[in-house]
């Protein structure tokens, strides 16, 4: 009878290459992870902020832009979408496809993956970004027209503000996303940490101690991103405000 | 660059047959995520501490981790769990698909779950106190008074669940299971046609889940007048 044998010290151990061991390796796992995630989670907010922002303007071409925009990412898988920016749109920009045959494909993989989820994530805050500000109530907009405000007065002055802080525990859960998301860029060779706990497995077959520690190390960023964004909703928090139900 | 499109009329004998797969393990893993999810949900919401914190316990777990490392500890765990379970000689293979049926279903519960005790919690609290002045007991209660209503508030939202769902599943590329993305792309590097390939899929997933979702935001609107 085969039995699985547990060995937790298989973390110590030395790569079959020498040198490197294996928590090493975990650990620039992690940093894959995080710097993908950080990166992409900068583009999903720039342009998350925008798209929303536009949605509840009343230009109908600007509101239709953004519609398109949050439909298009919304419905095909992010699996697809990772093949796509990887695959598919370097081959349509040949200064990028000759970039990326002579670079490190890591460089490649990287920049692909920050682009596939920044956009993705973007269509997912825009739709947050976009309900915070039409919860508003509707006299707050009117009473900026009304003091004379123009309408990018109005957003910057009155509108937005208060919508970026209503929108906070919602984009916590997309930061989450956004980290657990990134584990896809396993699928186009990015050795993020998924990849290593998968790879150490490999190497040792200790997938136990070995996704254990992937486990406890996505539970750990969680927690911190939470700790996080409830200190910012804390900061910011308006006095005599009740901020999204919390508190 | 030279595209020749021809290559998915080709195939579309293969790529119906991962489409299929790929619907058989959306449609099972919602049924079967909504079965196990409502049972975590009245035990999330049960007054047994016990019960409460192994539900929570599993439904934070599970919502914690990304869907590929969920995928990976099941596939490497079932063939040991299996083992222990009808004591064979070594770990039992069950192969890539109904490993992936097992994954989805279990990790749907999570998040069908938390819709299902969205559910329950939105019905009054007098409800179920009528239903046990009426005699009923506990689980006459949920079965008949408030997980219909339950479930029929929460309709729209576990219909928009299915549809991300159905776009997840498309991770069992993964572990190597012929889902339609899985046949797409081993027909695709087989050929060297990537691009129109994944061309392709994209527009599918997306021409299926845009329309489903349409369906859905109408039905929302539907309900939102009968109540």
């Amino acid at each position: 009878m085969t039995t699985y044998i547990m060995n937790w010290g298989v973390f110590f151990e030395e790569l079959p290459g020498g040198g490197e061991r294996y928590w090493q390796l975990i650990v620039s796992g992690v940093g894959w992870t995080l710097g993908v995630s950080a990166c992409a989670w900068v583009i999903a907010l720039a342009l998350g902020s925008v798209i929303g922002t536009i949605r509840t303007t009343d230009r109908p071409w600007m509101v239709h832009f953004g519609n398109a925009w949050v439909e298009f990412f919304r419905n095909i898988p992010l699996l697809v979408q990772m093949f796509l920016w990887y695959f598919v749109v370097p081959e349509f920009i040949p200064p990028l496809k000759s970039w990326i045959v002579q670079t490190n494909p890591a460089n490649a993989q990287f920049v692909s993956a920050v682009l596939c989820l920044g956009l993705f994530t973007s269509a997912r805050v825009a739709e947050q970004v976009r309900a915070g500000i039409q919860s508003l109530a509707r006299g707050q907009r009117m009473a900026g027209m009304a003091v004379g405000l123009t309408q990018p007065q109005v957003y910057r002055y009155v509108l937005l503000p208060m919508g970026f802080r209503i929108v906070i525990p919602p984009l916590t859960s997309e930061t989450m996303n956004l980290i657990k998301n990134s584990s896809i860029a396993l699928t186009i060779g990015l050795p993020e940490l998924t990849f290593r706990a998968r790879e150490l497995g490999e190497y040792t077959f200790n997938f136990f101690e070995a996704f254990t520690a992937a486990t406890l190390i996505y539970i750990a960023i969680a927690m911190t991103a939470n700790r996080v964004m409830a200190l910012v909703e804390r900061r910011t928090a308006v006095p005599g405000y009740i901020i999204g139900g919390a508190k | 660059m030279h595209l020749d499109f021809s290559i998915i009329a080709n195939s579309l004998p293969y790529l119906w047959k991962g489409f299929q797969y790929t619907v058989q393990l959306t449609v099972t893993a919602a049924l079967g995520g909504l079965f196990f999810g409502t049972l975590l949900a009245l035990a999330r919401l049960s007054p047994i501490k016990w019960l409460s914190t192994f539900a929570g316990g599993y439904v934070d777990l599970m919502r914690s981790i990304p869907l590929v490392l969920v995928i990976f500890w099941f596939f490497f765990l079932m063939p040991e769990i299996l083992q222990w379970a009808t004591r064979a000689e070594r770990p039992v293979q069950i192969g890539a698909e109904r490993t992936a049926i097992i994954t989805f279903i279990m990790f749907e519960a999570a998040y069908f779950c938390e819709i299902m005790r969205a559910g329950i919690q939105s019905i009054p609290k007098g409800q179920v106190n009528s239903a046990y002045a009426l005699g009923l007991t506990y689980g006459q209660a949920m079965r008949l008074v408030i997980l219909p209503q339950a479930f029929r508030n929460m309709i729209p939202i576990l219909l928009t669940q299915t549809i991300i769902l159905f776009q997840d599943t498309s991770l069992v590329y993964v572990i190597s299971a012929t889902d339609f993305v899985g046949a797409a792309s081993k027909i695709a590097q087989r050929d060297g046609r990537l691009i129109e390939m994944y061309l392709f899929v994209a527009v599918v997933y997306f021409v299926i889940c845009y329309t489903l979702s349409f369906m859905v935001k109408r039905l929302q609107k539907k309900i939102a007048v009968i109540r």
